[in-house]
């Protein structure tokens, strides 16, 4: 059985601000345009997101490719909407692209394509790939004796993937305390709970024992969230994990801890409603 | 062929500071000249593969060139949504050199065995293939290797295979080279099936016939200017690959011929492995020889076929 931790009660409980309700609103209207989506994936992942963006990497939207710039991957590609609502809020595409989200002529994919999106550092989609690609990147940011940190987001459902842990054993091996690993831990993956299809418990044990600093906290606490990124590398020399207890769809009740709502492709009138009692009629 | 590889991404780190070469865990003091001169350059990552690849295509990025190194089956089916994703999906500057392609680790069985690496590999969009035929054509392909647009597989044969290849041929990825000049058959070969057709002309010329050998050490881009070139007026295509008969040379030209010709497509004779994993150890010349790919087989093979082609309308052969 997990372990409640008291993040992940508080998780359940916590309240949203008003920043917080409007990227829910951003999200859930490309949902609505594209009649699809992964929802419950995005919603989950929004503060994390938003604090990453709004607070702690330093980008510039004007020069998404600035040699400089901290690095962000959604390993957890799925995730993907609320990426794409930071970064249109951030500039880096206007926010009518939103509306657009799996389009034909759209540049918001399913899942975050490279070279599509501005903003956007790597393909992902296929799970399991991203903390590879970012012990990649903070190698070379220290053997090119540049000072960008990189940041990997992953699910929690995507952590079954043996290539996670193989990308851990190396992240420790070469110390890379610029790079740090975001997991969304809502517990509950595409079938159901992460208990029951792979049990990933004790999460923060094998963080730890994989070499890794680890931190643990609310992952819709946007003050937590300030903090503890902002105080990265938890631990000099070691890479920082950062497990966020979290709520799959969180803000949206119908969607709350719902593996229903994992990803939809024809929503109906009734889920169209939850919505917009949700998030209000935008 | 292998230790030319390997020494060449030492030359090449030695001129390029962007090189870096990778090893999952290769055999004990692999390019130990390069880890003393470059031990930041030079990593040894752990049987790792998956996270390999993904580590490679974030150095990539970043604009480093790394040279992946471990053996093929490893490189190609252990980590394939890797090389699909972030290598070949990014388009990125990662080189995989492949050790032992073929059949090189024949004792080792069919674990070990790369039979069907050239068809997954060339499946890929954006991936370049190459299958040098003895250490001094490796040499030159590496040379080429540095500003190469996009990934590349190097598959690589055992190391001792009889030289071959000639520097006045030159050498362009891409680009096949014509060793024989055409005549009553034209065999297309790639990786080490260029010293067995070689062989096998000089069996066919003592019975009178002509053979022509095309080296497309490059099996994609598939050079289709110098085939159509090579074949024309000829009797009879053979290839000649260490391979399954699915998605390797074989079926590369066959798709060229095809795209090009039309209906009007030249006999052919696609000389492979059968599709099946190999169940017999010895060596890489026991097991080829065991599968009809000797020079004398290849030689009775093409006769075979060329009486057959007298008799018969043009028409595609398979093994």
């Amino acid at each position: 059985m997990i372990q409640i931790s008291p993040h992940a009660e508080a998780a359940l409980t916590c309240t949203l601000d008003e920043r917080s309700l409007y990227l829910r609103r951003l999200v859930l209207g490309s949902v609505r345009s594209a009649g699809r989506g992964h929802v419950g994936p995005a919603l989950s992942l929004i503060e994390m997101v938003r604090v990453l963006y709004d607070d702690v990497l330093r980008i510039d939207p004007n020069n998404p490719r600035d040699p400089n710039r901290d690095r962000a991957i959604l390993s957890k590609g799925h995730g993907c909407l609320a990426l794409y609502a930071l970064l249109a809020d951030r500039g880096f595409f206007p926010l009518s692209e939103l509306d657009g989200f799996c389009g034909p002529d759209s540049i918001l994919g399913g899942h975050p394509e490279y070279g599509m999106v501005p903003g956007v550092e790597a393909s992902t989609g296929a799970l399991g790939h991203g903390l590879s690609i970012g012990v990649g990147l903070a190698l070379a940011a220290r053997m090119r004796g540049r000072t960008y940190r990189t940041f990997v987001l992953l699910g929690d459902g995507e952590i079954n993937e043996g290539s996670v842990w193989e990308a851990a054993m190396g992240a420790a091996k070469h110390g890379l305390d610029n790079l740090v690993a975001l997991i969304d831990y809502n517990k509950l993956q595409s079938y159901g709970p992460t208990d029951y299809v792979l049990p990933l418990e004790p999460l923060a044990d094998k963080w730890r024992s994989f070499g890794f600093a680890v931190q643990e906290l609310n992952g819709h606490d946007v003050g937590a969230l300030r903090t503890v990124l902002k105080q990265v590398p938890a631990v000099p020399g070691k890479p920082t994990a950062i497990i966020c207890h979290t709520v799959k769809g969180k803000g949206l009740p119908a969607a709350e801890s719902n593996a229903d709502w994992h990803h939809k492709n024809k929503l109906t009138d009734s889920e169209l409603d939850a919505i917009r009692v949700a998030v209000g009629d935008f | 062929m292998r230790n030319t590889a390997m020494n060449m991404v030492h030359k090449l780190a030695t001129r390029d500071e962007r090189v870096l070469y990778i090893g999952s865990d290769p055999g004990a003091g692999t390019l130990r000249a390069m880890s003393k001169e470059f031990p930041k350059r030079h990593l040894i990552e752990g049987i790792s593969e998956a996270h390999i690849i993904g580590m490679s295509a974030g150095l990539a990025m970043e604009g480093f060139v790394p040279y992946v190194n471990t053996i093929a089956t490893f490189l190609t089916r252990r980590c394939y949504e890797q090389v699909a994703v972030d290598l070949c999906l990014h388009n990125l500057q990662v080189r995989l050199i492949a050790n032992g392609g073929g059949l090189v680790y024949a004792p080792l069985g069919p674990t070990h065995q790369a039979i069907e690496d050239i068809a997954i590999m060339r499946a890929l969009p954006n991936m370049t293939v190459v299958c040098p035929c003895d250490a001094d054509e490796a040499a030159r392909l590496m040379e080429q290797t540095l500003d190469w647009t996009g990934p590349i597989y190097i598959r690589l044969g055992k190391g001792g295979d009889a030289v071959v290849s000639k520097a006045e041929h030159g050498f362009e990825i891409g680009k096949a080279i014509l060793m024989r000049p055409p005549g009553d058959v034209v065999m297309v070969t790639t990786g080490i099936m260029l010293q067995r057709a070689l062989a096998a002309a000089d069996l066919l010329a003592a019975q009178g016939i002509r053979a022509g050998i095309l080296h497309m050490h490059t099996v994609k881009p598939l050079d289709t200017e110098a085939l159509l070139q090579a074949i024309r007026g000829t009797k009879l295509v053979a290839t000649l690959e260490e391979h399954v008969p699915s998605g390797g040379l074989g079926s590369a030209v066959a798709e060229a011929l095809i795209d090009k010709l039309g209906s009007g497509l030249p006999a052919m004779l696609r000389l492979s492995l059968p599709d099946r994993f190999m169940h017999n150890y010895g060596s890489q010349d026991s097991l080829l020889k065991k599968h009809g790919l000797s020079a004398s087989a290849i030689a009775t093979s093409i006769e075979r076929a060329l009486a057959a082609s007298h008799t018969s309308s043009p028409q595609l052969h398979s093994t």
